[in-house]
């Protein structure tokens, strides 16, 4: 970028400083395609059960009587305050929802890397050492179809393996309801009330709740570290550094571990992050399947309920939480290889 | 068809992978344009001669794959379901590709503060989540399309219209300085000529690559609607994401078949062209591809005269 190139401060500063027109742009993006769409919020949630005189009170209760350049600065000024609006359909404010029921969008997410990078990386490493032998192409295959397989049906099938096996493993929601009456909610994402609560009969069975959606989420994520990592390898096998090093007479697995797969990796912190989104989608339909307490599941409630004010809210939350992870991601990415930093 | 020709040369797995996937895309293809033909009943269809199928029954003369729980005919619902699959899917991709490219060729090629500004939109549609996308388009459309297939598929063209945006507007910016662009503006080759001429037959070589790659994620993100109950509605077409929303209530009870099939199609289908896509590209991408060794022949050896001579 400059002689003074190289400054981690200064990057970092930079990327920083782009987050407020990203923001912009997608929140921007978020009121043009809902509030500018054909219909009208207050009859699409409510038309059916309120006359034509209460539906006006509603509309201009909610300000939506007003310009849109009005409703539009007004947007961005709540958000800036962490106000997304407060539903149509059930009067619920959206930040109550989101600190409610994110908790449950978090572990699952958190739970679905772990199992993604525990079956992802030893694959990928070995398809790419292994290239075009019989190992990779059924590990590519694996990775194809792992990324191809609708995740809702993989959860199905899981369902219906475990129910046949082992009939008492929990295949719905996050804690049984016992779990859910005795441990108190302090932090809004019950494993960590749990443990809190230091009641290890309550940790257990939430633990037991997670494994089966957090593996099927893994499993769809684990396809593409898969197919990431085994292009990495092969490019880094035929890079000139692992020749030189093998020139050297260092011994080949030496080779591989020190210097081809250390490097392989790298990418793979940046490209987890960027997965973001993808993940986000999945664990949607994750918690469709196996009626997990989330915001996704939210989400689809109120979409079907053709609550404007909710699918806005959740949806600019959404947008903001991707901003804020592909900075976080691109700031740790510069942490670890220099090359980033120009 | 010179492509074909350098799939041909290519060496390993990615030829094989290539033929299994245009096969298998070919049988759906067929599946989907002959469903009238070849699927045993309607979609919609749950009673013969006044008399109605049985629910959730195991596979029979009659019902190749059993029925679902609303009885109707899984394996007729699987074969409809390739003719929507491929509606849907064909014209997202159409669609977006459409708008996604001449916008990248010209937002390339004019520069700008246009330019930069597109950039900006695109590459903000693009980070965003795309079944997000998908759910808020199919949101707002409801109230004008209904749960058509019209709507679905125009809710996905949104999501694909940056990717063809940003592969067209990087070839052409990249190839707006370069000689034969700079021959042609001095032989006074207007900017249209210029771009429809010269510049599209450069560009747009890699849309067929993100054309079948799109149209596998297109796929997935289809059925995650109907899974979701917010794509096309079941008296519109068979759709297998729906097919499956259904039998989400019954497997705890055991229903494997109303579970199993759509899912398999769906899995098949994506799978099909993700490894033409693939195969595409690694063979038309010069960085990926390894050639096969060439057979070499000589001509019978010249006798020593004519080597003198």
């Amino acid at each position: 970028m400059s002689a003074a190139g190289g400054s981690l401060p200064r990057y970092i500063l930079i990327r920083l400083m782009l987050v407020v027109p990203m923001m912009w742009v997608l929140l921007t993006l978020v009121f043009l395609l809902l509030r500018v769409a054909p219909g009208d919020p207050v009859t699409a949630a409510v038309g059916d059960k309120l006359d034509a005189d209460a539906l006006e009170a509603r509309r201009a209760a909610l300000g939506l009587d007003r310009p849109l350049v009005v409703q539009y600065l007004e947007y961005l000024g709540n958000v800036v305050r962490l106000d997304f609006g407060t539903t149509i359909s059930d009067r619920r404010p959206v930040l109550d929802i989101i600190v409610n029921q994110g908790g449950a969008t978090l572990t699952l997410t958190i739970g679905a890397f772990l199992f993604a990078l525990a079956i992802g990386i030893p694959l990928g490493l070995l398809a790419g050492r292994f290239r075009d032998t019989a190992a990779d192409a059924g590990i590519r295959v694996y990775g194809i179809v792992a990324y191809a397989a609708p995740i809702f049906w993989v959860g199905l099938m899981l369902v219906l393996l475990v129910v046949k096996l082992f009939p008492s493993w929990p295949t719905y929601d996050i804690a049984s309801s016992e779990t859910k009456y005795y441990v108190p909610d302090r932090t809004g994402i019950i494993l960590l009330d749990a443990i809190l609560a230091n009641d290890s009969v309550s940790v257990v069975d939430i633990l037991q709740h997670h494994v089966l959606p957090c593996f099927t989420l893994g499993l769809l994520l684990s396809g593409v570290i898969v197919r990431l990592v085994r292009v990495n390898v092969i490019q880094t096998l035929g890079d000139d550094y692992v020749e030189a090093a093998r020139a050297r007479g260092i011994p080949g697995g030496r080779v591989l571990r020190k210097h081809a797969f250390r490097n392989a990796l790298v990418p793979v912190i940046t490209v987890v992050g960027l997965q973001f989104a993808l993940t986000l989608s999945g664990a949607i339909l994750t918690e469709k399947t196996f009626n997990w307490p989330g915001l996704g599941a939210e989400l689809v409630q109120y979409v079907t309920a053709r609550d404007y004010i909710a699918v806005q809210g959740l949806v600019t939350f959404f947008a903001l939480a991707v901003v804020l992870v592909s900075v976080a991601v691109d700031i740790l990415n510069a942490l670890v290889d220099p090359r980033v930093r120009y | 068809m010179r492509f074909l020709h350098t799939i041909w040369h290519t060496k390993g797995l990615a030829r094989y992978l290539f033929w299994t996937g245009v096969v298998l895309t070919l049988v759906f293809v067929v599946l989907a344009l002959f469903a009238h033909w070849i699927a045993p009943y309607d979609f919609a269809e749950r009673r013969v001669d006044g008399v109605r199928f049985p629910a959730s029954e195991g596979p029979s003369a009659e019902h190749l794959l059993g029925t679902n729980d609303q009885s109707y005919d899984i394996l007729s619902r699987l074969i409809w379901g390739a003719r929507t699959a491929l509606q849907v899917v064909f014209g997202a991709v159409i669609m977006s590709a459409v708008i996604g490219v001449p916008l990248g060729l010209f937002s390339g090629f004019v520069g700008g503060w246009f330019d930069r500004v597109t950039v900006f939109l695109m590459d903000a549609l693009y980070s965003f989540p795309s079944l997000l996308l998908a759910i808020v388009f199919s949101f707002m459309l409801r109230d004008v399309l209904g749960g058509s297939i019209v709507a679905a598929a125009l809710s996905l063209t949104a999501i694909y219209i940056p990717q063809y945006f940003r592969v067209v507007r990087n070839t052409t910016v990249s190839a707006r300085e370069s000689t034969y662009v700079e021959a042609a503006r001095a032989i006074g080759a207007p900017p249209r000529t210029i771009m429809g001429r010269y510049l599209f037959g450069n560009v747009v070589q890699s849309v067929p690559v993100i054309g079948t790659l799109n149209a596998a994620d297109a796929l997935s993100t289809l059925a995650a609607l109907g899974f979701l109950g917010l794509g096309i509605q079941p008296t519109e077409a068979s759709e297998w994401g729906y097919d499956l929303s259904r039998a989400l209530d019954n497997v705890a009870a055991g229903d494997f078949a109303s579970a199993f099939w759509p899912g398999l199609a769906i899995i098949l289908f994506i799978t099909a062209l993700t490894l033409v896509g693939e195969g595409l590209n690694e063979t038309l991408n010069p960085t990926l591809r390894r050639r096969r060794l060439q057979k070499v022949t000589f001509g019978p050896r010249p006798s020593r005269e004519e080597a003198i001579r």
